[in-house]
């Protein structure tokens, strides 16, 4: 009923091309999150499903109503703003209730809505006071409250978590998760953080100059990145790329970083056979390497420059020829700087990417697999 | 102790420090003062007896405290129908003033318009042209309409003179709200009218009054205009202008005192909407 469909909707700003010919659709129910760096165009884009930003061109569809040139009023959207922007002369009930009021809701009806949602956000107590007298997560508590009072059929987010404190973002960030799943709201979130974007999206939408690069689950996008884009910004640390020379022996596929042979799973062989005597980028994470104190077979030797100790894990900074790699450890594996250790790579593990456009070969790897 | 004594380099910079900071608030407390005295002098001798307002030196007191300079002044012919023709002409002006400038002020604080900037310095130039350039032709064009001699004619030229100032504050009291309140209303079911009716006005009446106010008191106070335009109805400040020169000590006194309490007041009462005009923070 209240699925979100945008069709190349474009805006631009001047010169400036803010979402660029960007589609997508949000299913019933699902909980989706634009992710990317700021000046992405996430925000513009939420803006349109809004209708606070009205698209050059495209079509936003809510249900099988086009909303395209529709105010936000006729929408039957909710919004939670970054700022909260939660009426200042206004007590919270009052707040919570003004979408209600709008909608001209009988008195007992409204008053009902209001203390369920105050309830669910844990914030009833507080009913009477007015924002300034609150701090800024249960500020926060209200926006959210005042957002789900009206029981709208589309739920949209605009980096809501992001002016509260870390603790307090880890705290809100399940409560809110707990809470959309329980709405069953079709939810458009915004955020900047790829932490955020992981843990709450049912899949994620990962934009970068006004584009769409990638649409996916989160456990896709992060083992699966559709570019390199996607694979240095989603993940702490972001994935490591080593430049590599692909060559074929009889047959078989190797890629040589330095002296050393990266043997490709059979998946791969052939398209990586059409970059024999090219160069390629292999992608890896850093939990995703083996880390040894001793030599050993097809493990490639390598100097340690910085040890991180995180607690949960070491992080180690490695230099392998001209590139510099992060490696997570146990945290009992001893390393110490400018000594050597000798990594191992899963070859299931790593992602190959061309080097001149960027993008993952076969990146629909997973479900080849599976 | 011991350390102290061998350390010149530090006591120096201490020495250094207390002499800079001592330097300010000498010449805070010396403008503080130069604005100040004559405030104090005039509020003094205004209720001071008619001998202690001739003696000198000047007393630094009203004792004793008497009303018969303040009775002599309002009892001066002209006086009370001066002040209803000032508090008429200031009320006029205010309407006028702040029901141009309202939306003047929202549309740049709001909107990005072609203009805007030109638009904004247009504004500031119209302060900028000399008013006594202005006053000879205006004052022949009124006298050619018949409008010469009027309350409404002072009151016109009033709004002119505090438009730009009142447009600049009421712009900077709309751009204190944040676009998102409206946003937010839209969302939740408000058209613009709506959102601007039940959360930008409720936000920014306080600020609108003070800068009707803030209007209030530069008409009250404004005397060239009001001199070149009127003869027999005088507003207050052109009427004790124009007598000054033949009129006794008390007479200046009082009519000082007078004319200060009302801007005292209001200024008080609005100054942190003032201060907000120039971006500082104030809650």
């Amino acid at each position: 009923m209240a699925e979100i469909r945008v069709e190349k909707a474009v805006k631009t700003f001047g010169k400036v091309v803010a979402v660029d010919n960007a589609s997508l659709t949000v299913h019933e129910h699902e909980f989706v999150v634009l992710l990317g760096p700021s000046g992405c165009g996430k925000t513009t884009l939420l803006r349109a499903i809004a209708g606070l930003g009205m698209v050059d061109s495209g079509r936003i569809m809510i249900g099988s109503r086009d909303v395209t040139y529709l105010p936000p009023k006729d929408r039957n959207i909710s919004m939670v703003f970054q700022s909260y922007a939660i009426f200042p002369h206004m007590r919270v009930f009052d707040n919570i209730a003004f979408g209600l009021k709008m909608k001209r809701m009988p008195k007992d009806d409204i008053k009902r809505r209001v203390q369920a949602a105050a309830e669910l956000l844990h914030i009833e107590n507080f009913l009477d006071r007015y924002p300034s007298q609150m701090s800024g997560g249960q500020r926060q508590r209200v926006a959210v409250a005042r957002a789900i009072a009206v029981h709208a059929e589309v739920l949209l987010m605009d980096e809501p978590l992001s002016n509260l404190d870390a603790l307090l973002r880890l705290e809100m960030r399940a409560e809110l998760k707990r809470l959309l799943a329980e709405l069953k709201a079709t939810t458009v979130y915004v955020t900047h953080d790829q932490i955020e974007a992981l843990s709450m999206g049912d899949r994620i939408a990962v934009m970068r100059d006004g584009k769409i690069l990638q649409f996916d689950s989160p456990t896709t996008v992060y083992d699966m990145p559709a570019d390199r884009f996607v694979a240095g910004f989603i993940g702490t640390p972001p994935m490591n790329f080593l430049e590599g020379q692909v060559r074929r022996q009889n047959g078989a596929v190797s890629v040589y970083i330095g002296d050393y042979a990266l043997k490709p799973i059979p998946e791969m062989v052939e398209a990586l056979a059409r970059y024999d005597g090219q160069p390629i980028v292999a992608g890896i994470r850093a939990e995703n390497m083996e880390a040894l104190s001793q030599p050993a077979e097809d493990a490639l030797k390598v100097t340690v420059l910085v040890v991180e100790p995180l607690g949960s894990q070491n992080l180690l900074t490695i230099r392998i020829g001209s590139d510099i790699i992060k490696v997570s450890t146990h945290p009992d594996f001893r390393a110490v700087p400018d000594q050597p250790i000798w990594i191992r790579f899963p070859s299931d593990k790593i992602r190959w990417i061309d080097r001149d456009s960027g993008k993952t070969l076969i990146p629909d790897l997973g479900a080849l697999m599976s | 102790m011991t350390t102290r004594a061998l350390d010149p380099v530090q006591r120096r910079a201490i020495r250094q420090r207390q002499l800079r900071r001592a330097g300010v608030y000498a010449l805070a407390i010396l403008i503080a003062l130069w604005i100040l005295l004559p405030i104090w002098l005039i509020g003094t001798m205004a209720f001071s007896t008619r001998d202690d307002v001739y003696s000198f030196p000047k007393q630094i007191a009203p004792i004793p405290f008497t009303t018969d300079t303040m009775q002599f002044f309002i009892d001066q012919p002209g006086i009370i129908d001066g002040t209803r023709n000032s508090i008429l002409v200031a009320m006029i002006t205010l309407a006028m003033s702040t029901t141009i400038a309202a939306p003047a002020g929202y549309a740049i604080s709001r909107y990005f318009f072609v203009g805007r900037d030109a638009f904004r310095l247009g504004i500031l130039a119209v302060r900028a042209f000399p008013i006594v350039i202005l006053a000879v032709p205006l004052a022949v064009t009124f006298i050619e309409w018949g409008m010469f001699d009027k309350v409404y004619s002072v009151a016109l030229m009033h709004t002119a003179l505090t438009l730009p100032t009142t447009i600049l504050v009421v712009s900077s009291v709309f751009a204190s709200v944040p676009r998102e309140f409206e946003e937010a209303a839209k969302v939740f079911g408000c058209n613009a009218y709506q959102a601007f009716m039940r959360v930008v006005l409720p936000l920014v009446m306080p600020g609108i009054a003070a800068s009707a106010i803030f209007t209030f008191v530069m008409s009250w106070n404004e005397v060239f205009a009001a001199t070149l335009l009127t003869i027999r109805n005088r507003t207050l400040p052109a009427l004790i202008l124009y007598q000054l020169n033949k009129s006794s000590l008390q007479f200046q006194y009082a009519g000082g005192f007078f004319m200060l309490v009302p801007s005292l007041i209001f200024i008080f009462f609005i100054r942190r909407y003032l201060f907000n005009m120039w971006g500082q923070i104030t809650k």
